[in-house]
């Protein structure tokens, strides 16, 4: 799909800037990546889709991180790991990440960030409302001299023989292009949650993922994606963590009990009907705990609800990736297949972290902020070798965006994203999956893949961007599921319930037009058309 | 979804605009701003947090119309009630050491 555009010629892009690292996405990860490429000494853009500070899954959510001293309190917190993955989990992978995510707490300390003492003296750093969080990271990334573009998204990478050497975006406020050539590049877009109205979810469609596919990187866990948060109904707010006080009834108000978690109730309820929620286990303590995390309570505040007494009822939206695990593999650098591509957070696999379980509620912000920091490290390294000969190469785009497509295409653009979304938000497709129905899906997907591709000329790019990596990552995401033919954690095949224990490996995939899955880089080889 | 900017409060500094994810308001010369992509709001509260004069209030919707009165709203003391209880003030937030959410974690067993 590589496009012929030699971008050194081309005259299209309004903004020409260049950096030893640009670093896409400003949630987290890509703030930590920004900050740690500026203090190895690299010169730092980071280019965010929204704005640095609201957007992403952590400023709209929150962000529960794991805070664990070495020692006993950083054994425990493996061996929770080791429990919940179901034999993904590398213990030393974890081990590396709680002990970077240590540093940089007490880093973030002491640069000022006012943590919480609890009642008996001791600080508390277990977690930080995500919009204080980032507000804090970008003032921080602007002292220390990073660049930071927002309303920008990336649409498409730049590669120079085979390396990646910067990328290029749009413009929201005035559709104008911008190009960034770089000594390396970071991909720290988030995951994708498919426009399913998942708290702080708008802007995470799997553009990153596309942008690395089309330079030609892969994937793994995109099998781990039966992932849903629980929300009152007509309303974006998938705070789990509350749930875990509730009792859940039916509409005649019997109560829905049952194995599993939480959202395991939730959507057997589902199955057979309406579902209602009050969290009367909540003591009052408690509830004033929860009081600490505002957002939970403007669903019941702004209509009138008392959650503790009253019922009100509940519905699942899909998460996919953001708080599943599939993203781009990347090595224990956080490089990704291909040079100069380095990938921070919800954009990487998170397998090695969170196994086969959701990494909500710790691992995947303890994962942000560990990847985040190696992959600036290493970005700043590698294009610091490049050194004065990056703004030198001849770049082309890896993706074929058009960047001065104009839309009017846009009621064909809304039938496309509802075909992708039938593939993928219903519980009968991501949460329970088997084998005829994800063949249907994958059949589908197929012909909105094409339908994809013919809006990229016909609509803003974008839009036009967006929809075309919803629709790959939908396509990984079927591949993977019908591939690892066994139920383990979120990926529940009601065909196959068992979990077998010879399908412990990873499923790795990837593709554009033609996609494959599989257990093994061998085998990718060999399904490769 | 975003229901209101207060043209009685808001006074102009189009840090909405700028700070929204979304990009879901449009800047109008010595005007309040305007909601021009309400289809893209994705209902973060967030732009309610960054206005230092409390003037836009985010109905917790997200899939339909929510039509409200900017009076009844500061009767029942919603105007810039997520501020307050995040404790940002002036688009800044103040109040992170007093997030009372570890007493969440106390009674956990996870
Ligand atoms: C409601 C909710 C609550 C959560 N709570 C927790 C928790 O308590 N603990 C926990 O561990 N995990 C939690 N998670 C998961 C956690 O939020 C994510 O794992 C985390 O945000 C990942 O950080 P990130 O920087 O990789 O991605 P994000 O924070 O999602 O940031 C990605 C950024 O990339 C930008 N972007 C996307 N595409 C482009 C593009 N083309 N160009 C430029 N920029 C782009 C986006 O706008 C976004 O700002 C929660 C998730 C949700 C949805
Ligand atoms: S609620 Fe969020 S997305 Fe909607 S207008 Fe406010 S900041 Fe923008
Ligand atoms: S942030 Fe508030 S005061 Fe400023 S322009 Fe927006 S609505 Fe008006």
């Amino acid at each position: 799909m590589a496009s012929t555009v030699d971008m050194t010629a081309s005259s299209q892009s309004s903004q020409n800037l260049i950096a030893d690292v640009l670093v896409i996405g400003g949630g987290p990860a890509g703030c930590w990546a920004a900050l740690c490429a500026r203090e190895a000494g690299a010169t730092v853009i980071l280019a965010e889709k929204g704005y640095v500070g609201t957007s992403g899954a952590t400023a709209a959510g929150n962000s529960s991180i794991i805070d664990a001293a070495p020692g006993a309190p950083r054994d425990k917190a493996i061996a929770q790991r080791e429990a919940k993955g179901l034999g993904l989990v590398r213990a030393d992978v974890v081990d590396r990440v709680l002990e970077e995510t240590y540093i940089q707490l007490n880093r973030l300390a002491d640069w000022g960030y006012r943590f919480p003492t609890i009642e008996d003296g001791t600080p508390w750093r277990g977690s930080m409302r995500g919009v204080d969080y980032l507000r804090f990271l970008r003032q921080r990334l602007i002292k220390n001299g990073v660049t930071i573009l927002d309303q920008s998204p990336a649409l498409e990478l730049l590669t120079s023989d085979g390396i990646v050497s910067g990328a290029r975006g749009v413009r929201r406020v005035d559709g104008e292009g911008w190009q960034v050539k770089a000594g390396a590049v970071v991909i720290a877009s988030g995951g994708c949650a498919f426009l399913s109205g998942a708290l702080g979810t708008r802007n995470l469609t799997g553009d990153g993922y596309l942008m690395a596919a089309e330079a030609g990187a892969s994937f793994s866990g995109m099998d781990f994606t039966g992932q849903y948060g629980i929300a009152p109904l007509h309303c974006s707010v998938t705070k789990g963590i509350v749930y875990y006080w509730a009792t859940f009834t039916d509409e005649a108000g019997t109560i829905i009990g049952g194995k599993g978690d939480r959202q395991d109730a939730v959507a057997a309820g589902l199955k057979n009907g309406r579902v209602f929620a009050v969290l009367d286990k909540a003591s009052p303590r408690v509830q004033s705990g929860m009081r600490g995390q505002p957002n939970v309570f403007m669903p019941f505040d702004r209509q009138g609800i008392d959650p503790f007494t009253q019922r009100f009822e509940v519905g699942l939206l899909y998460e996919g990736t953001v708080r599943g695990n599939g993203g781009l593999i990347v090595g224990d650098d956080t490089a990704t297949e291909i040079p100069g591509l380095f990938a921070a957070g919800d954009a990487a696999s998170r397998e090695a972290m969170a196994g086969a379980s959701s990494g909500g509620g710790g691992p995947n912000s303890s994962w942000a902020v560990a990847t985040g920091r190696w992959s600036g490290v290493n970005a700043a390294n590698f294009a610091m070798k490049i050194g004065l000969m990056q703004a030198k190469r001849i770049s082309r785009g890896a993706g074929g965006a058009d960047l001065r497509a104009v839309g009017s295409a846009q009621a064909d653009a809304n039938e496309v994203v509802i075909a992708i979304q039938a593939e993928t938000l219903p519980l009968d497709r991501g949460f329970w999956r088997t084998a005829d129905r994800l063949n249907a899906s994958a059949a589908a997907l197929d012909t909105v893949w094409q339908d994809a591709l013919d809006l990229q000329h016909r609509i803003d790019p974008i839009r036009a961007r967006e929809i075309l990596a919803m629709a790959a990552t939908a396509r990984w995401i079927n591949a993977s599921a019908r591939q690892r033919k066994e139920t383990r954690g979120i990926q529940r095949r009601v065909d196959i319930p068992g979990t077998d224990p010879e399908q412990s490996g990873s499923i790795l995939s990837g593709g554009l037009g033609a996609i494959w899955a599989g257990s093994s880089r061998a085998k990718r080889q060999e399904s490769r058309p | 979804m975003i229901e209101l900017v207060s043209d009685t409060r808001c006074i102009e500094c189009n840090i909405c605009v700028k700070a929204c994810p979304d990009n879901v308001f449009d800047a109008v010369p010595n005007k309040p701003p305007v909601i021009a992509r309400k289809a893209d709001c994705q209902t973060c509260f967030l732009c309610e947090l960054y206005c230092p004069t409390d003037a836009l209030y985010v109905s917790p919707i997200m899939d339909a119309d929510d039509p409200v009165v900017e009076q009844d709203l500061i009767e029942a003391g919603l105007m810039g009630g997520f501020a307050r209880a995040m404790g940002w003030s002036n688009a800044k937030p103040r109040g992170t050491h007093t997030d009372p959410t570890y007493r969440m974690f106390e009674d956990r067993n996870p």
